[in-house]
Order: structure tokens, then C-alpha cells, then sequence
């Protein structure tokens, strides 16, 4: 019997030459990431093991994001347990205020995963990997600190779900509309502890930033990973960055899937999911009656050069609603510095938006846009759960840039058509 | 190990921002996290909530983040065990991590009130309610990670190894 990548890559890792859904493993990492909430739980934990250093000091990353820059003395505190601790153990990829970035745009654009790799990070969002065709796992605090002072850790081998997605992808609809569309089918428990894996033609011609904000979101399904298959545009992407070896992995012809889902994309609309879950998803057309008081555009689900491309492709030359707060964050100082040569940062100036550091702040209503009793905003991000961006009786709409650059025009829900089409950028396929 | 409490039910899909809102993570302390846990799915939980007290929900309790501070709220709030259908994958791993008892329970998620007394035996996956006499029985873990929980969480488990 054949395997799928993601039982290859655990495989690998375990010194197996096979192993079968089900099973507890115990696996080599290539490398254990946390952050300024996760990671200073995982260091309290990780010196009551009372051991004088990590497995390795290249492999271990650590990127304050959340509460960043510090938004209070708390914060603050957390930050400098990170910062400290990077000093003291030598940690050579810990990443400062200035260097830094929302960490899961961060660590693909800075070559730090490879395809093939087994990565745990205590972040759930962790997943967003796959799209380099690596396993990529969230995990809480203690696995984290388990991780870093043994280089190892258990899993249990995945079954996996192979998502096939066909037809001509249309005008306006992207990664984020087809993820989803995704769980609004299965649901946010329809991939709970399994593998997906996004295969098919529309998914071979799809861009990285489209593939990162897919895998991103397998843990909004309940997936442990999402993962795609190796092939020339994850090649192309990591061959300018990284500078490990890395090895490519496609699933056996014969692999065993606990369920194929099939998805016709050629007459998808873009699509919103409503409050209070991800699965709660409708076409944007049934939801332009919904009037907003911000727009949030950025995160590690789509805070990325293509994100910012189609953002200002739409926002030139326009006014942001008088009504409305728009707040934009591109996800690392990389891809803020392209925007900025691109001239896309004058354009969101320009038309009324702010533009933020990188940092997840907004996304979990930590700081920078929090929202009031009552509000609405429409983001970019992958979370809409009571309270996720401020006060629990406020409301989260989940959608695409274009989506949530057309409504930051409008003030309410908006289909991307209803601004000047002509002028707009499209995803070819 | 044998807890017994009074219930508090919840729904589907309890995410861990109902459990502890990320407003709060700017600190792990179980004392500063418990007075907010479960706030956001019923405000007047970390009033009501009194030791041993236990927690059952629906399907994929703890989905969301990975935050470990969403079991450590739990568990600093004086709960002795959460019951639920099912559980999202990260918070299963670390409750059990944190050493905070999880029993996976679909009929006794069902059948069991808010209100109800139920006494629990974490060895065999015993569930009683001792208000309606009704049995439950939940999947035993395995040996390892009973002590993991007996030994209120993974480092000290490793360290008394």
C-alpha cells in the first residue's frame, strides 16, 4: 500500500520506511517555533527540565508577534522572557522588533522551512508550512518546550482527506474562497485530527501566497496539517531562500485517503464566512447587505505581497468609506518594503487606510483595532469566534483581500465586481 | 483517581477564545487567567465555578489556538475534569500536557444536565451521574498517559521518570 506525503515525511522522520494511520511515532524535528504568548510558557516549562541548553540552537525560532511592539508592561514582560532567553541559549534565529514579521509569513520568506520537513510550533497556525510541502503542525507550550531541549516528539500518523479542486478558477476568487468554501463543507471539526491534502488543476497553477493562505486555514477544519504536493512553484519559491537540502514528496498513486472531496471551482463566487465560525459560509452576494465599521486586511492568512497587490489594485485612485476604519499590516518587513517600493503603502495612505507593523495584534484583539460593543468588521484573518477582535457581543466577517478591499470603498460587504472590474488584477489560470 | 462535582454544560464547537480571550494572554499566571475563563461563552462562569466542579460540552471542545493557557484557565479555576463528544486536537494534547483529566464521552455529553452531580473514575473511563443513577462509559486513556495527568502534567512525568 502506498503512502500520502504527509505519512512519508512522518515516516522519514521516525526512521521508519513505512508507517500507517493511527500509529504513535516518535520523529526528528527539523525545527520547533514559538511566540510572545506561547514561547515564555515553554521556557518556565522547558528550565524546570533543568538542562543547560536547547537540541539545537539553529532550530529553534522564536518571533515575538502577538502583543508586538509591546502593548502594555505585561506584554512587555513576555517579550523580554523571549528576548532573554534567546541571549542566554544562543538561539540564532530570534527575531527583534525591526527584523521581524507576523512569524508564519516570516519563516517561509526567510528560508527557515524546507519542503519535507517535520516543524512543530506553539502557534496553530503552524499548518501554513504545508504549502512548502513540509509537515507543519501547531502544538501548545509544553510540547514546544519538550521539543526544543530533545529535538523530538510524538505524533499520532494522520489519516488524510485529499481535497480535489477542478474547472477554471474565476475572476476575484482565490485561495482564501476556496479554503472557505472548504469548511463551509466539511465543517470546523470536518478534518479533526487528519491530513489535508489540496491536489487537482486548479490548485497546480495556484500562486504560493494562495497556497500559504490554504494551508493556513486546515486548522480552522480541525486538520493536524495541510499539506501540497512538491512541484516547480514551491521549487521556485524556496530555491532563492533556503539553505538547507530539502526533499520533495508526492503521495503514492495507491496512497489511502480517509475521503476525496471534489470541488468544481468554475462558477465559485468569492466567499464570506459569517460570525461566529469559519464553516459559516455564504457567496459574497448574500451578504452585501451587511454594513461595516472596520476592515482589516493582513495576518499570516493574507498578509502577503499578492494580498497587498490585489488590495491596492482596488483601493487606487479610491476613498475609503467615511464610516469605516480600514487598518492594513503587511506580514513582514520584507513585504513591507515591497509594498513600499511598489508604491502600494501611498496608495492605502491615500485612500484613508492606516498601515500597521507587522503583527497579529488586530487578528486575536490584542491590540491595534480592537473592536466595541455592537461593531463589525470584515478581515482578512482566519478566525471569527465570539470575541476573537474585541468585545463578545462584536461581529468578525471572514473573506479575501479583494472582498475586504471592495467593502472598505463601500462600508459594507462587497463584491470586488462592484468597483470598476476592468481595472482590476485576476488570478490567472 | 476519582473527582466528583457539580456540572457545567456548554455547546458545540467551545473555541479556545470562549475559553480564555486572547485579551487576557499577556500573562500565564492560573491566578490571573481563571477569573476569566469561560467568559466569553458564559459570563458568570468564574463566579459560579467552585472546586471539583466539572465541565461537560458538545463536539470539538478547545478547537482554535494552540494557547496552553486555555486548559491552565480550566484548571486554575478549579475544575476537575472537562467531559466532552470530542476534542480539537492541540487542546486534547494539552490538557493532558498540563495535566488537566479529559474523559471523550458522546452519550455521557448527551445525557448528562447542567446541575447534575457526577462522580468520574479516570483508571477505567467510569462516568456516574449521581443525580440520575445514569452510567457512562468513556475510553480509558492509556497507562502513560494516566501518569502524565496523575503527575499533574508532561515535565513532571519526564522528570520523575
Amino acid at each position: 500500500m502506498g503512502m500520502t506525503i504527509s505519512q512519508k515525511i512522518l515516516a522519514r522522520h521516525a526512521g521508519r520506511k513505512i508507517v500507517e494511520p493511527g500509529e504513535l511515532i516518535n520523529c526528528q524535528l527539523d525545527l520547533v517555533l514559538g511566540n510572545d504568548v506561547t514561547a515564555p510558557v515553554a521556557i518556565a516549562e522547558f528550565k524546570k527540565l533543568g538542562i543547560g541548553k536547547v537540541f539545537d540552537q539553529s532550530r529553534v525560532v522564536l518571533v515575538p508577534d502577538h502583543f508586538t511592539p509591546n502593548k502594555d508592561i505585561k506584554s512587555a514582560e513576555q517579550c523580554k522572557i523571549l528576548r532573554d532567553f534567546a541571549r542566554q541559549y544562543e538561539i540564532e534565529n530570534y527575531f527583534e522588533i525591526g527584523q521581524m514579521g507576523i512569524e508564519h509569513c516570516l519563516l517561509p520568506e526567510q528560508g527557515l522551512v524546507v519542503p519535507g520537513d517535520l516543524v512543530i510550533g506553539a502557534d496553530s497556525h503552524t499548518c501554513t508550512y504545508g504549502a512548502l510541502g513540509a509537515f507543519a503542525t501547531g502544538v501548545g507550550s509544553t510540547d514546544m518546550a519538550a521539543g526544543m531541549a530533545t529535538g523530538e516528539a510524538w505524533f499520532k500518523v494522520p489519516e488524510s482527506i485529499k481535497f480535489v479542486y477542478y474547472g477554471r478558477l474565476p475572476r476575484w476568487v482565490g485561495g482564501k474562497d476556496l479554503i472557505l468554501h472548504t469548511i463551509g463543507d466539511i465543517g470546523v471539526d470536518g478534518a479533526r485530527y487528519m491530513s489535508m491534502e489540496f491536489t487537482g488543476e486548479v490548485i497546480e497553477n495556484l500562486s504560493m501566497d494562495n497556497r500559504f493562505t490554504m494551508a493556513n486555514m486546515a486548522i480552522e477544519a480541525g486538520g493536524k496539517n495541510g499539506i501540497f504536493a512538491a512541484d516547480e512553484i514551491i521549487l521556485d519559491y524556496v530555491k532563492k531562500r533556503v539553505k538547507r537540502p530539502f526533499e520533495l514528496y508526492q503521495s503514492d498513486p495507491d496512497a489511502m485517503y480517509f475521503d476525496i472531496k471534489e470541488y468544481d471551482v468554475s462558477e465559485l463566487e468569492p466567499v464570506v464566512a459569517f460570525p461566529h465560525l469559519p464553516e459559516n459560509t455564504r457567496p459574497v452576494t448574500e451578504a452585501t447587505h451587511v454594513s461595516l465599521d472596520q476592515v482589516v486586511i493582513g495576518s499570516c492568512t493574507n498578509g502577503r505581497i499578492e494580498d497587498l497587490e490585489i488590495t491596492a489594485s482596488l483601493l487606487k485612485g479610491q476613498k475609503v468609506h467615511p464610516e469605516i476604519r480600514v487598518i492594513i499590516f503587511p506580514g513582514t518587513r520584507e513585504i513591507y518594503l515591497e509594498a513600499l517600493r511598489r508604491g502600494y503603502i501611498e496608495t492605502f495612505i491615500e485612500a484613508g487606510a492606516v498601515v500597521s507593523t507587522p503583527t497579529c495584534g488586530p487578528c486575536l484583539g490584542g491590540h491595534m483595532g480592537i473592536l466595541a460593543r455592537g461593531e463589525k468588521a470584515l478581515a482578512t484573518t482566519n478566525r471569527n469566534f465570539v470575541g476573537r477582535m474585541g468585545h463578545p457581543e462584536s461581529e468578525v466577517y471572514l473573506a479575501s483581500p479583494a472582498v475586504a478591499a471592495a467593502s472598505a470603498v463601500k462600508g459594507r460587504i462587497t463584491a470586488p465586481w462592484e468597483l470598476e472590474p476592468e481595472r482590476g488584477f485576476h488570478y490567472e489560470i | 483517581m476519582k473527582y466528583s462535582g457539580k456540572v457545567h454544560k456548554f455547546g458545540a464547537d467551545i473555541d479556545t477564545d470562549a475559553i480564555i480571550p486572547a485579551r487576557y494572554l499577556n500573562t500565564f499566571d492560573p491566578r490571573e487567567l481563571a477569573p476569566h475563563c469561560m467568559e466569553d461563552a458564559d459570563p458568570d462562569f468564574p463566579q459560579k465555578v467552585k472546586p471539583g466542579d466539572i465541565i461537560v460540552a458538545d463536539k470539538n471542545f478547545g478547537c482554535g489556538s494552540s494557547r496552553e493557557h486555555a486548559p491552565i484557565a480550566i484548571k486554575g479555576a478549579g475544575v476537575s475534569c472537562v467531559i466532552a463528544s470530542s476534542f480539537a486536537r492541540i487542546f486534547y494534547r494539552n490538557a493532558i500536557n498540563i495535566g488537566l483529566p479529559i474523559l471523550e464521552c458522546e452519550a455521557a455529553a448527551e445525557g448528562i444536565k447542567a446541575g447534575d452531580e457526577v462522580e468520574i473514575e479516570l483508571e477505567n473511563g467510569h462516568i456516574k451521574n449521581l443525580s440520575s443513577g445514569e452510567d457512562f462509559q468513556a475510553m480509558p486513556f492509556p497507562e502513560f498517559m494516566q501518569g502524565i495527568m496523575a503527575k499533574g502534567g508532561l515535565i513532571n512525568y519526564v522528570k520523575g521518570k
